[in-house]
């Protein structure tokens, strides 16, 4: 099977050791370019369309909203790439600004704890909402 | 063999205060902290939804919060941010297979971010301001 990672951005030297210049390969870089390029349509669509939404303080409005299995799934989508995107970005912020091993090791740990905490949040409100109205159609 | 001869002083590595701005150079730091602000801005998202979720109360609270003079002026540097790190990402983008490289159109689509993300961030917000009017 064909490895995306051992394309011929790797040297055969790293494909052998596993590891890039950086030790960690060419995989950050790429999953940064995966997610920014799913970014453009989800945010397009988020801003489009959810800011309607967003205008209204109405509960009732936004599971409405959720209700649509494409809307929820979207939106999924959305916090996947967004906060993956973030985890990355973030992660290169403090590995460029903090030198200390010990500040810089545990902000790196926050960083991946914190991103996919609010990612895991963020779906589970989005299927709540989503399937608030499949509970209120079956009771 | 050791060697005891001091070493002399030479400067170190480019410090960055002595270079004078150029576009590229303040386009590229403003891509990064445009991530950061839209890194939180994010996580606010989910506090929205969450509350839309788990806490309706909440939900109307952190409306008002929002509709404030100070939340209007976050949103709006949300707004700005999104956009420029949007219109900049996609330069990226197309840098990273390898076009428009070349400094003059670098020059240019440096320019064309900072356009695009003013006059969206104004449609934008002509939009909201007409939907609610004004409020």
């Amino acid at each position: 099977m064909q490895d995306r990672f051992a394309s011929p951005l790797r040297t055969r030297l790293s494909k052998v050791r596993g590891l890039g210049a950086a030790r960690s390969g060419v995989g950050h870089w790429w999953l940064q370019r995966v997610t920014a390029v799913a970014l453009v349509p989800l945010t397009l669509w988020f801003l489009v369309s959810l800011f309607v939404v967003l205008l209204t303080p109405n509960v009732v409005v936004v599971a409405e909203w959720f209700a649509s299995p494409l809307h929820a799934l979207l939106m999924v989508l959305l916090f996947i790439a967004a906060f993956f995107h973030a985890k990355l970005g973030v992660q290169v912020v403090i590995e460029d600004y903090v030198h200390g091993p010990m500040a810089k090791y545990t902000l790196l740990l926050a960083n991946v704890f914190i991103c996919f905490t609010c990612a895991a949040i963020g779906i589970l409100a989005v299927l709540k909402l989503h399937f608030l109205d499949v509970v209120a159609g079956a009771m | 063999m050791p060697n005891d001869t001091p070493v002399p002083l030479r400067p170190t590595s480019p410090h960055l205060t002595i270079y004078r701005p150029q576009i590229s150079s303040v386009l590229s730091i403003m891509h990064r902290m445009t991530g950061l602000v839209l890194a939180v801005g994010i996580s606010l998202l989910v506090v929205w939804l969450w509350s839309a979720a788990y806490n309706p109360a909440f939900f109307g609270t952190l409306h008002s919060w929002l509709a404030s003079p100070l939340g209007l002026l976050l949103l709006f540097g949300w707004t700005l941010s999104f956009y420029y790190h949007f219109a900049n990402g996609v330069r990226h983008l197309f840098w990273d297979i390898g076009k428009g490289f070349a400094l003059h159109q670098m020059e240019k689509s440096g320019w064309a971010v900072l356009v695009f993300t003013f006059m969206m961030s104004a449609v934008t917000w002509g939009f909201v301001y007409g939907a609610t009017g004004g409020q």
